[in-house]
């Protein structure tokens, strides 16, 4: 076993490696760019190296300063995790020839699946099915679109190069396939600089499973089942579980067979993953899956495999990469109840799934659930890499308790400070179709609006959160009578006003306490009671309609969280001294401010300008004083000219009135 | 210090009869303070609310700190009087926390005949200068008021303690740095202009709050001038063109916004001088007081067991004990704060006159402030204690009380009758806060006392005349008078006139004490120069 290996990656993926490393008494040597110096592999590993700026191209992706870090750190081995140089043959070779370890496959292997068609044929002739489809070189547009048709409609365009959704198209029509297949070229080139394609038929229900392989260096290749990763977003994996909800020990056999046949075409050693495009129109039948591509690496879903095999795949990595033998034979392997992994990620659902950044000012997992995560509270997502926050990962004795589990964990995660997607995670995990396996790679599409759809938010919440807002419930800062004798009066007290938004919509609570830590609150004809409010940071606890309940929160600079079932849900504090000021916006006129010299006058009659343009400027007292459009509009009028002398409060010009907008 | 051991029964009837009646004189005051929070009626409020502007209970608790006490002043000032006309005399005053700050807050309510000065307006803005002035509090005034109130102007003008007092006082509470902060959030009209004029800060609402000397009815009688309300003295003009006002605000949430921000930008600090000790729990549970009190003030009880009720952990060192004992003396802690309290337990003597002045001096020697709790029938009378020189035993205590430096907080428990209101720190005497009890009479004497001397009075003249007065005549003769006293001495009489700064309720004695305390920190402790007391 090596005494010491390199990480060259980061984020969770580098903290996992790093964790089975030390668990075998392995040290780490974690690699990092600008952006990263304060992350947490950085912290969690024996020693960390600086190589080079924020940007992945100049940090992540240089396969010299990689190399160069381990040389003098004295690691043996350097484990790529996923993405990144995770897949690039020349960097293999660059390390081996270095007299390093790659902890991996072949560079021959890699190369032999790195590029799709080729793969496709390879595994063709190896016996494995593969999805109908042009894979060759001919690019063609009319030939193309001949062997569209060939195939038969609906067909996928895919850049060749590709990978992660991008430089993909469907098309359902042959009017359209011109046009489909210039995005996919464009995009194909603008990413991987390869604007070749390839077509393949498209499966209308298509579910994805993929089977876990490991091959070692002394020939031998054993499957550890399958995971089903068919919840998709633009085609990234959301959702993952094991085994594959509707598996029959038919169609296992025959993936698991076609898979390990696959890995042996290539004399594969190390983790990879077959993945396959399975038919599920009709429940899972042996003829009804084709072979997409080999990943020829540790891929992101893989604790799933671990929690129901018991395996930890990093530590047959690294005992595969130091020559040992697999350390179990395929009958060793048995499938033991049923996983779930869900994905955390800083993105912006509503925003078609737009990744986010900024920094997590509270973030905290459940207990109940293995969270694989490189980022701590107080962390930022920064815009340079992936924006994961953590994968959640449950274990229950079958899909029902798995299910179960993995709702409530991610009920009990906490996180404020960014949007993410942990809201639409918990929607998804509810879906009812999916809780009753009917798995689809076009279910999130379908149902998104569904999904995101988060009904009328309990009156209970709004009034929760003002009550939290105001500061009224928070612990006494001194002795003083005025500080511990909460909302005192003589006899009957008033509300106060709490203003509140909501995505978007404005909420103002009127909050009224009672003398047992009670209070009304109230907007409009809507009316709340609560009994016996306390705050124990960082939980609120009442009683409602007699059921007592404690509910986390987060208060941020300007913004409570509450961490309902439901998600986390934001409310922002407008500042109330924040407002647009009567004299400052808007305004139809710029007037002289003073009595001077007009030297210049940038716009005509019928000039249109935006709001802070320079107009005029004005010389007064020896200063020039540019004087800037007070709104977007169009000037209507200009009463001075260059070299004119004007009194104070002279109408210099007049933006043209516009029309009041009815309704 | 030794904790006060309590002698009640909670379930005997004499408990629960004290309870009942004490409970039934709360509710009493509790009508009353149910018109005062009512203001000037539902469609008054309506048309308020329909202008865009918040209630004005709703500016005072917008204005404080969420959460924060409001000590409330002369809350049912004018209570029965101008036929009912002016719930709270149109006036919310009271002490809350702004920005962490105690300030005093001064609103007028426009739903009240639009927020106009009556007398009693006036009485009652002046207390809460006064008390701002003592304890050296900022002061906040919400305007929106129309003013005089012409019918009564008589009772509110021209006097030293009248309108323009307000602002004489505006002025020297400035000169003092007690800030004066004035937020215009309707009319302030004729001598109403003033209040922002002279406020150290100004803030204004947007085509809302107008300031000016005459108005457009006024202006278009004397000159003819015809020009809207809003461009007389909107908050555009005085804001851009006059700097009658400082700052622009939208509305009434965007002004009490900026008047905290003005607050934030006080630079002040709380002196606190005393030795805080951390806060205990009474004892004994403060909700009894209701059933120690007796229904008939002519019953007697132990104030020990109110004292027990008040004080932190019920521990009351006791001064004197043995000395006097019709007056109780001692040291205690009211939430942290070192009090020295003197509690009537009887009528006074020459020596619990000597005893009190003897407790007021070592207060005030160790700056300790004062709790008055205030039952008292007055000084013994009779030719044995004229003899003993009652008289300048009592004025001892009465030039100790009058002259100590140290804060004095006055609780009216029970009677409050003749001279023993001024041994125990009646309105003359400027307790910084005088607070009463529902339960409480206020009189030069009893109503039976009263009749008793007129009745004699006239039983002389009659029986002089050689006529003859029945028992029956005599007791008709004395109903009226009974009636009167009765009416003149209840507290919501005495409250309405600000005899007082409020009723409230019994049970919640220890915190009205405390933040009272607490106000009175915001001013530093002076010494104490006492009068000449005859020996």
């Amino acid at each position: 076993m090596f005494s010491k290996i390199l990480i060259a990656n980061r984020g969770e993926i580098a903290c996992r490696v790093i964790r089975t490393a030390r668990q075998m008494g392995v040290k780490t040597v974690a690699v990092y760019s600008d952006a990263d110096a304060g992350a947490l592999h950085v912290e969690l590993a024996d020693e960390a190296v600086h190589i080079g700026p924020s940007s992945a191209a100049e940090s992540y992706l240089c396969g010299d300063k990689i190399i160069e870090a381990a040389k003098a750190t004295g690691a043996e081995a350097i484990h790529p995790g996923y993405g990144f140089l995770s897949e690039n043959p020349d960097f293999v070779e660059q390390i081996e020839k270095t007299g390093l370890v790659f902890i991996g496959p072949s560079a021959d292997a890699i190369r032999a699946m790195g590029l799709k068609d080729a793969a496709k044929k390879l595994m063709e002739k190896s016996g494995v099915p593969v999805v109908p489809g042009y894979h060759g070189s001919k690019q063609d547009v009319k030939f193309l679109a001949t062997e569209a048709d060939k195939i038969g409609y609906p067909v996928l365009i895919k850049a060749r190069a590709g990978g992660g959704g991008k430089g993909m198209r469907r098309v359902d029509n042959p009017k359209d396939f011109g046009a489909a297949l210039e995005g996919a070229t464009r995009e194909g080139k603008a990413s991987f600089g390869d604007g070749r394609v390839l077509i393949e038929k498209y499966i209308t229900a298509p579910r994805h499973i993929e089977i876990q392989v490991f091959g070692d260096n002394h020939g031998n290749v054993v499957h550890l089942f399958e995971r089903d990763c068919s919840l998709q977003r633009r085609h990234q994996k959301v959702i993952e579980e094991a085994p594959a909800p509707g598996m029959t020990t038919e169609m296992r056999e025959a993936m698991t067979d076609a898979a390990v046949k696959a890995a042996k075409a290539i004399n594969y050693s190390g983790a990879g993953t077959i993945e396959f495009i399975v038919d599920g129109s009709d429940g899972l039948k042996p003829d009804g899956f084709w072979f997409m591509e080999m990943n020829t690496r540790l891929q992101v879903e893989h604790p799933v495999t671990e929690a129901i095999t018991g395996v930890d795949l990093v530590e047959w990595q690294l005992r595969v990469a130091s020559g040992e033998q697999l350390p179990c034979k395929q009958d060793g392997l048995t499938i033991d109840g049923h996983a779930i992994e869900a994905r955390l990620y800083a993105e912006d659902v509503r925003k078609r799934f737009l990744p986010a950044t900024g920094r997590l000012d509270h973030l905290v997992f459940s207990d109940n659930a293995r969270n694989d995560t490189g980022i701590r509270s107080g962390d930022t997502i920064t815009p340079f890499y992936d924006p994961m926050i953590s994968k959640v990962i449950v274990h229950g004795k079958d899909r029902k308790a798995a299910l179960k589990k993995i709702r409530s964990a991610l009920s009990e995660t906490r996180i404020a400070g960014t949007v993410t997607n942990l809201a639409f995670l918990i929607a998804l995990l509810r879906h009812k179709g999916f809780a009753r396996g009917e798995l689809n790679t076009g279910l999130i599409e379908r149902d998104l609006d569904a999904l995101l759809d988060a009904g009328e938010i309990p009156f209970q919440m709004i009034a929760l959160a003002g009550l939290i807002a105001s500061g009224s419930l928070e612990e006494t800062k001194t002795p003083d009578p005025f500080d511990l004798l909460k909302n005192h009066v003589h006899w009957q007290r008033t509300p106060f006003t709490v203003s509140l938004q909501q995505d978007g919509i404005d909420h103002s609570v009127k909050c009224q306490a009672d003398d047992q830590a009670g209070w009304i609150i109230a907007d409009g004809d809507q009316k709340i009671q609560l009994a016996n409010v306390s705050i124990n940071e960082p939980d609120i606890r009442y009683c409602y309609d007699d059921a007592h309940s404690t509910l986390g929160y987060y208060r941020g600079k300007s913004s409570i969280v509450l961490f309902t079932d439901d998600g986390p849900l934001e409310f922002v504090l407008p500042d109330p001294l924040s407002r647009d000021k009567a004299d400052e916006a808007g305004g139809d006129t710029v007037i002289a401010p003073m009595s001077g010299l007009v030297k210049q006058v940038s716009v005509k009659s019928g000039s249109k300008v935006c709001e802070g343009d320079p107009l005029i400027v004005l010389e007064a007292m020896k200063m020039e004083h540019t004087l800037t459009a007070p709104r977007d509009g169009v000037v209507a009028e200009l009463t001075t000219t260059a070299g004119s002398q004007v009194d104070e409060g002279t109408l210099l010009l007049a933006l043209e009135v516009e029309d009041e907008v009815d309704g | 210090m030794t904790i006060l051991k309590s002698q009640i029964s909670p379930s005997s009837s004499q408990f629960k009869t004290n309870r009942e009646a004490n409970l039934e004189a709360m509710r009493v005051v509790e009508g009353a303070v149910n018109i005062t929070m009512a203001g000037g009626g539902e469609k008054s409020r309506e048309r308020h609310l329909s202008r865009g502007k918040m209630l004005p209970r709703e500016r005072v608790s917008n204005l404080i700190d969420p959460g924060s006490p409001f000590v409330e002043v002369g809350q049912t000032a004018a209570h029965g009087m101008y036929d009912g006309a002016a719930p709270g005399a149109s006036l919310i005053a009271g002490i809350g926390r702004v920005e962490g700050r105690e300030v005093m807050v001064v609103c007028n309510d426009a739903t009240v005949k639009g927020g106009t000065y009556y007398p009693m307006t006036v009485k009652k803005h002046l207390r809460a200068q006064e008390i701002a002035a003592q304890n050296q509090l900022p002061c906040i005034y919400l305007v929106d008021s129309g003013g005089a109130n012409l019918p009564n102007q008589a009772e509110g003008f021209a006097d030293r303690e009248h309108f323009g007092r307000i602002f004489f006082n505006q002025a020297n509470l400035s000169a003092a740095n007690i800030p004066q902060i004035a937020v215009v959030m309707g009319s302030c009209t004729a001598g109403g202009a003033y209040v922002p004029a002279m406020a150290d800060v100004a803030i204004i609402v947007n085509e809302q709050g107008t300031i000016f000397l005459a108005g457009p009815p006024l202006l278009k009688a004397a000159t003819g001038e015809v020009v809207t309300a809003e461009e007389l003295g909107g908050g555009d003009l005085h804001t851009r063109l006059s700097g009658v006002a400082d700052y622009l605000a939208d509305d009434d949430a965007h002004a009490l916004a900026l008047a905290r921000q003005a607050v934030r930008n006080l630079n002040r600090i709380k002196p606190s001088p005393l030795d805080l000790q951390p806060v205990e729990e009474p004892a004994y549970d403060p909700e009894e007081i209701l059933g120690i009190v007796p229904a008939d003030l002519k019953t007697p009880y132990d104030v020990r067991e109110v004292i027990a009720r008040v004080v932190d952990g019920s521990r009351f060192d006791e001064f004197k004990a043995r000395y006097g004992p019709t007056l109780v003396c001692g040291f205690a802690h009211v939430m942290g704060m070192p009090v020295g309290i003197i509690a009537n337990n009887g009528i006074l003597y020459s020596e619990s006159s000597l005893k009190g002045a003897h407790f007021v001096e070592l207060c005030s020697k160790r700056k300790i402030p004062l709790v008055f709790l205030q039952n008292i029938t007055g000084f013994m009378v009779g030719q044995k204690y004229e003899a003993g020189g009652i008289a300048k035993d009592g004025a001892k205590l009465v030039t100790a009380v009058a002259t100590t430096s140290v804060p004095k907080i006055t609780m009216i428990i029970g009677g409050s009758f003749g001279a023993g209101n001024y041994g125990m720190c009646g309105r003359a005497y400027s307790p910084r806060f005088l607070w009463t009890w529902p339960n409480s009479r206020i009189c030069v004497m009893g109503g039976e006392q009263a009749a008793g001397v007129l009745a004699s009075v006239k039983r002389d003249a009659i029986e002089r005349a050689g006529d003859k007065w029945s028992a029956k005549q005599e007791t008709a003769f004395k109903q009226p008078t009974l009636d009167l006293f009765e009416e003149q001495s209840h507290p919501l009489f005495a409250s309405a006139r600000l005899w007082d700064d409020g009723i409230i309720d019994p049970r919640k004695t220890r915190q009205t004490l405390a933040l009272s305390l607490s106000a009175t920190l915001n001013a530093p402790i002076e010494d104490t120069n006492f009068g000449v007391f005859r020996m």
